[in-house]
């Protein structure tokens, strides 16, 4: 009978667990309503308050172990943040990169920027291509690109210490392609000359990226003449004039890929449809945001795993932390809780007390957590070897209300399970064996 | 040792308490374990006695550009080199371009430059009389159910054969057996005939170049002079190279990747102070239930400092308790976390050191919490402790 009714309540405990997982904002602010108008005008309600009541102002004396479920929660919720912060932000990052008005232009079957090749001829008739915009002299805007690597010397790592950035040979047009880069310091490149611009992201992780300074790639020196910011994936570049990076990387007059702003979103079937239909050519086409955003997937769903697995074990020891101290805590007031049975509150507000005081705690822990891993965490700045890149790519860790959102769910949750089952104990403690203990 | 059985039963005094604490204990550990095998996979990759004996040798200006075949007799040439062999980054795919498959196009001695890589003589054999045959990891043969004697077709994102189309089509005619952790990525592999790759790409995007060198040396303790040596045959050329022995530029790589050392480091920084605390609570709550035992076996006659090693041992216990079954589940654990992440987490089980390094957190742990309570049992006296007061 007793395994059954603990069977029982487990099964509810998962059902409850899944249904709250996936509860909305809105559903758990009108649980919480309901909750407080049943506190606030059923008897039994009113019960449950008062006894909540009486064991929250006995707290202080259990200062201890009530700290032990609220640094234990407010660990799993500052790790889980965080290692969320971090996918978060490294998709952020490439989600950002493009806009749906832009279309890239890969040779057809690459998977990347980087494996892609597209001739000459290719990127003449691309370029003429119906839907994409034209500027005041009535050039279409649109650049054949050429994305190939560098190492440089890391910032802050020994002589042999390298790191692999990505080189973006570009057009003219590439500033009119991309309005969120600006030159923050410096100048532009200019046509013709073997100058650079490098990303900020760039500039923060490796060594010598001032402008002014000279960099080597391979046995040739390039000059580093500006500094621009575009708050994406392109932050960790550096750019400089195509046909020169073409040239010093031996591949004559073929590039990578194509950039074409198109005259708006919609005319991307135009454009699409009508390189499909072009026999001279083989090629896949894609908006740049699409582009970017899926070549994020991969990882963020790796560090998304990671974080969630974490968060589970340390969950789990959390859970387990609770359950002693509500445990211990509903031990110590056996007599109390006995007495309070003895004049009449039924089981239910009992129950509830326990839980909601569990929650409270949880709540807090949730809350601390949380801030810390804002505190700490939000703009924290991390790089990786971005799959499809040559280049290594700085994210900033980004903290979004979601995610704390996310962290104060989770610690609701353990709450919840570590209040529980103390709860039903303290409910269906005999009240003559409570009354005669001690 | 002899109060062994009287630490124990004070341990399990109050059942429901001592296990709800070590499941959290335990959880600790596992997450310890866990976290320390990723760890030490990324410190390993790479280091190891063969590695050491293995020079990588690619571009200059970066891991895409290729170098000339040429330079491979030169190289074989520098004193200390004992065999040069050299490869290919093919870029290939399986069934839908995103789902790559790792591919080299690699010379026929390739192979040779990794004795910790087993290859079949029958295997070999196989491989150097068939031009399409290609050597394939055993963890890729049992993820895509294939069999010796299969052909399989494979997409390469990068490079078009003769016809212009960018299927290829090849022959599995044996496997790749990795025997050490550190060359385990082998067993996600495809080698393919450098040879056949040359000869059927498309005109103009090989055209007899490698994409790196993989040297031997005579003596690991040389491998800095041959590995200067080597980049001085290409120094103020169009090609410049790099030469680094396989741990360094692993090391490298693996450092690019992420800071894996600082991520596991702060999980565990709060994973530990957190069970500091939950632990703690427990022996003082044990050892102030315990007050009047405590005062009674100070009666018996147990001296003040076995009071005091007795409490001490037993929150060592607790702690080594949970913390040992924690990183015994985690060894068992992490061959299904290594089969479930389909190849992209290839987890070494639980090695030595971290055993020895756990071991000691647990020691440190246990120790760092009862020092209070077992401070307090210690100064115990035992009139007030057995009136109560």
């Amino acid at each position: 009978m007793r395994f059954l009714f603990n069977l029982f309540v487990l099964l509810i405990l998962i059902v409850a667990l899944l249904v709250w997982a996936n509860l909305p904002w809105y559903g758990v602010l009108a649980l919480a309503l309901v909750f407080v108008g049943w506190m606030a005008f059923f008897r039994r309600g009113r019960q449950a308050a008062s006894v909540t009541g009486v064991g929250i102002s006995t707290l202080k004396q259990r200062l201890g172990s009530s700290s032990v479920v609220v640094i234990g929660i407010a660990g799993v919720v500052g790790v889980l943040v965080a290692l969320l912060a971090m996918g978060e932000g490294y998709s952020e990052t490439l989600r950002k990169t493009g806009s749906e008005d832009t279309a890239i232009v890969l040779r057809g079957g690459s998977a990347s920027e980087v494996s892609s090749v597209l001739t000459r001829d290719s990127i003449l008739v691309i370029e003429q291509a119906p839907g994409i915009a034209r500027d005041k002299q009535g050039k279409p805007i649109a650049s054949g690109e050429i994305v190939v690597a560098a190492n440089l010397p890391v910032k802050g790592g020994g002589p042999d210490d390298e790191g692999s950035v990505q080189v973006r040979g570009v057009g003219d047009q590439a500033w009119a392609l991309r309005p969120t880069a600006k030159i923050i310091a410096g100048r532009a490149f200019r046509t013709g000359m073997r100058e650079l611009v490098v990303g900020q992201g760039a500039q923060r992780q490796f060594a010598g990226l001032e402008p002014g300074r000279e960099v080597k790639l391979g046995a040739q020196a390039w000059t580093v003449v500006g500094v621009f910011a575009s708050g994406d994936a392109y932050d960790s570049e550096i750019w400089g004039d195509a046909d020169v990076v073409a040239e010093t990387y031996r591949r004559g007059s073929s590039r990578t890929s194509v950039f074409a702003k198109l005259t708006d979103a919609k005319a991307m079937d135009t454009f699409k449809a009508a390189l499909a239909g072009d026999p001279r050519l083989q090629v896949d086409v894609d908006s740049t945001l699409n582009y970017f955003s899926k070549q994020s997937e991969g990882m963020s769903k790796v560090m998304r795993i990671m974080g969630i697995t974490v968060g589970s074990i340390m969950a789990i020891g959390a859970i387990f932390g609770a359950l002693n101290t509500m445990f211990a805590a509903v031990a110590a007031r056996a007599r109390e809780i006995a007495t309070l049975r003895a004049i009449g509150f039924r089981g239910v507000p009992v129950v509830v007390a326990v839980m909601l005081e569990t929650t409270l705690l949880a709540l807090l822990g949730g809350i601390i957590g949380g801030l810390l891993a804002w505190l700490i965490f939000n703009g924290w700045t991390a790089s990786t070897l971005a799959s499809g890149t040559t280049g290594q790519l700085a994210f900033t860790f980004r903290v979004t209300p979601e995610l704390l959102w996310e962290g104060l769910k989770w610690a609701l949750a353990i709450g919840f399970v570590g209040g529980l089952f103390p709860a039903l104990r303290a409910a269906r403690l005999p009240v003559t064996t409570a009354l005669r203990e001690l | 040792m002899k109060y062994f059985h009287l630490i124990w039963a004070a341990l399990f005094r109050r059942k429901t308490r001592t296990v709800l604490t070590l499941v959290s204990i335990i959880a600790a550990f596992l997450l310890f374990g866990m976290l320390d095998a990723v760890r030490t996979s990324f410190d390993q990759a790479g280091k190891s006695a063969n590695g050491a004996q293995r020079l990588q040798t690619g571009s200059k200006l970066s891991f895409i550009e290729t170098l000339p075949q040429g330079l491979g007799e030169k190289i074989a040439t520098v004193p200390g080199v004992k065999s040069v062999a050299y490869a290919n980054w093919f870029g290939g795919a399986y069934q839908d371009p995103h789902n790559q498959v790792f591919t080299f196009a690699v010379s026929d001695n390739y192979i040779d430059q990794y004795p910790e890589v087993q290859v079949t003589d029958e295997a070999r054999k196989a491989y150097l009389n068939t031009r399409t045959g290609i050597l394939v990891g055993e963890k890729l043969m049992e993820k895509y159910h294939w069999k010796i004697g299969d052909k399989i077709p494979l997409q390469s994102n990068i490079f078009p054969q003769q016809d212009g189309s960018k299927n290829w089509t090849f022959d599995i005619v044996g496997v790749l057996h990795p025997t050490e952790q550190s060359v385990a990525f082998y067993g996600q592999m495809i080698l393919m005939h450098w040879k056949y790759f040359d000869d059927a790409v498309m005109k103009g995007y090989n055209d007899g170049h490698v994409g790196w060198y993989v040297t031997r040396v005579n003596d690991v303790n040389q491998a800095d002079q041959v590995a200067k040596a080597i980049d001085a045959i290409s120094a103020n050329s169009d090609h410049e190279t790099r030469t680094q022995t396989e741990a360094a530029a692993t090391a490298s790589w693996m450092k690019q990747l992420a800071d894996i050392g600082l991520i596991v480091g702060s999980i565990m920084g709060a994973v530990f102070f957190t069970l500091l605390l939950l632990t703690g609570n427990t022996m003082m709550q044990a050892v102030r239930e315990r007050t009047s035992e405590l005062a009674v076996l100070k009666t018996l006659g147990f001296s003040d400092t076995s009071v005091l090693v007795m409490v001490l041992a037993e929150s060592v216990l607790l702690v080594l308790l949970g913390g040992v079954i924690g990183i015994g589940l985690a060894s068992v654990l992490i061959p299904f976390v290594s089969a479930g992440s389909g190849g992209m987490l290839n987890l070494p089980t639980v090695g030595v050191n971290s055993w020895m390094l756990g071991i000691a957190l647990m020691v440190a742990i246990g120790g760092v919490v009862g020092v209070i309570p077992a401070w307090r049992a210690m100064r115990l006296n035992i009139v007030d402790a057995l009136a109560g007061r």
